[in-house]
């Protein structure tokens, strides 16, 4: 792609939405300077959070930055920036973003290898215990600690002695 | 276990048996995986990974196993202690250095390792000397399905058995073979191996894993992507480039014997000769000597050390390992004088 102002390739290359109409610029890195695009881009932080995540997983949008796990309670910028999800319900809640991040990854995004092979936990199973974990973290936060170590106590139990069969 | 008695054995991966052993040190697989109902180990509380550890300790105990796997408690453990296991690839750096509940399940043959709380719940590892991915695979295989009917893996239609980090899922799977290169670094030509082993996506990491330098000409040659692949897929990749390193290595050697051998020859004997004499020895020049001495002995320059001998001093003369053998702690100056004497001592016995 060639520079807007003049035959050199282009470098720079921005994208303003202004009122909902989107405009695109490419210019070589001496016509952004002399228009001082790059050091207004420099301040742009948001611009540059954008730059940095935008390739991993698309638009960072408002709802994407507020993402949190119902389960474990991690934000998906922690994920983000520490790169250890923090736990396997993350997978479901973060669903859209790891998508193109496993893309990028593995240039695949679904799982070709071994199930596992013996009585694997039904749909309902997963679903009680999230649930449960949920309650759990409420009854934490509501400091209704009876409940909490009643909830604690069924979880222990389902998951020690629910073996799968 | 007793780790005092283990100190003087090399264990498993420092054998020097199995197919091509005089260029693959040793073949592993390990398998990354978690339990659904809890938190991954970075977001778990020192409760929940006490609960994680007792139940998967409880667990793995009642696999059938034979012989029995020795269960090490690794917060009980000495930081020595716990060095000295990454020394001998047991257990990860990460899992040394971390903190909390936390253990090891070991075979006493050190083929198999099972480490509870590493970044995932469970990091299981099968290792075997020589070029051996299938027989690990099959013996790993095996322990996931057996502890697959006690615990309640944590996995997902769409993306496999799922881990902390996604870099690892899927398959959960590492495979890597150690392979001694000592000619191709020699010659610089390993740089062609790793630039052909980029675009395979398979990655190059030195003799301790991630970050590690590749001392002593060892290399760890493992498999990037964890998703979209099958296992076998996974390892007849890296089957099938193994044999074509393996044989760039020895027609390097040939090439060596035939055009420059007096420099090949001087350089194997300087090497066993700064062993044998020196009174101060890092642990970094001791892995560069002992390689070249190794190779001395793969080409039939050398026959008066084996091969079983160089591979021992490998270990031996590794930080935690030496501290061990003299049964004090030492520090680093006094570390470079005591393994001096070591390899002085071994090597003289050795003729």
């Amino acid at each position: 792609m060639k520079c807007q102002n003049c035959t050199n390739p282009a470098t720079v290359h921005l994208t303003d939405i202004v009122n909902g109409h989107k405009r695109e610029t490419h210019l070589c890195h001496a016509c952004a300077e002399k228009k001082q695009l790059l050091h207004q881009q420099e301040l742009n932080l948001s611009a540059i959070l954008q730059s940095v995540i935008g390739p991993h997983i698309g638009a960072l949008t408002e709802d994407l930055a507020r993402l949190t796990c119902p389960e474990c309670g991690i934000k998906y910028m922690e994920f983000k920036s520490a790169g250890r999800l923090g736990c396997p319900h993350d997978y479901q809640v973060f669903h859209s973003a790891l998508e193109p991040l496993l893309q990028k990854i593995h240039r695949a995004t679904r799982h070709a290898g071994k199930h596992p092979r013996h009585g694997r936990r039904s749909g309902e199973w997963h679903a009680e215990v999230v649930s449960m974990r949920q309650q759990l973290r409420e009854a934490v936060e509501t400091e209704q600690y009876e409940e909490a170590a009643r909830l604690r106590d069924l979880l222990r139990q389902k998951e020690a002695t629910d073996e799968p069969g | 276990m007793n780790l005092d008695s283990l100190s003087t054995t090399t264990g498993e991966w420092l054998r020097g048996s199995g197919p091509e052993s005089d260029i693959v040190i040793s073949s592993r697989i390990r398998l990354a995986r978690n339990l659904a109902a809890f938190p991954f180990t970075n977001r778990a509380s020192a409760h929940q990974k006490a609960e994680i550890e007792t139940m998967l300790r409880d667990r793995i105990s009642k696999l059938e196993i034979e012989p029995r796997l020795v269960y090490e408690n690794l917060s009980h453990r000495s930081p020595i202690d716990r060095q000295f296991l990454v020394e001998r690839q047991l257990i990860s750096r990460e899992l040394a250095s971390s903190e909390g509940p936390r253990g090891v399940a070991l075979s006493p043959s050190e083929n198999i390792s099972l480490m509870i709380n590493e970044e995932d719940h469970v990091r299981l590892q099968v290792m075997r000397s020589g070029m051996a991915l299938d027989e690990a695979w099959q013996e790993i295989d095996r322990i996931d399905d057996m502890l697959e009917q006690r615990v309640n893996y944590a996995f997902h239609d769409d993306f496999g058995y799922l881990t902390a980090c996604p870099t690892n899922v899927g398959t959960g799977m590492r495979a890597s073979v150690m392979l001694h290169l000592p000619v191709l670094v020699m010659t610089k030509d390993i740089e062609k191996v790793f630039r052909a082993l980029q675009k395979m996506n398979l990655a190059v990491r030195g003799l301790y894993g991630e970050g590690s330098r590749a001392s002593g000409d060892f290399y760890q040659i493992s498999n990037q992507v964890t998703l979209g692949k099958s296992e076998q897929q996974i390892l007849e990749e890296i089957r099938a480039v193994i044999p074509e390193i393996i044989k760039y290595e020895r027609q390097a050697r040939q090439m060596m014997l035939r055009e420059r051998r007096d420099i090949l020859q001087d350089s194997v004997a300087r090497a066993k000769g700064t062993l044998r004499s020196a009174t101060m020895m890092t642990s970094e020049e001791t892995m560069d000597l002992l390689s070249r001495v190794r190779l001395g002995i793969n080409v039939g320059l050398l026959d008066d050390v084996t091969l079983a001998t160089v591979n021992e001093l490998f270990l031996h003369t590794q930080p935690a390992h030496l501290q061990k053998l003299m049964g004090t702690t030492l520090d680093g100056e006094e570390r470079n004088s005591a393994r001096a004497r070591y390899l002085r001592t071994r090597l003289q016995e050795a003729g």
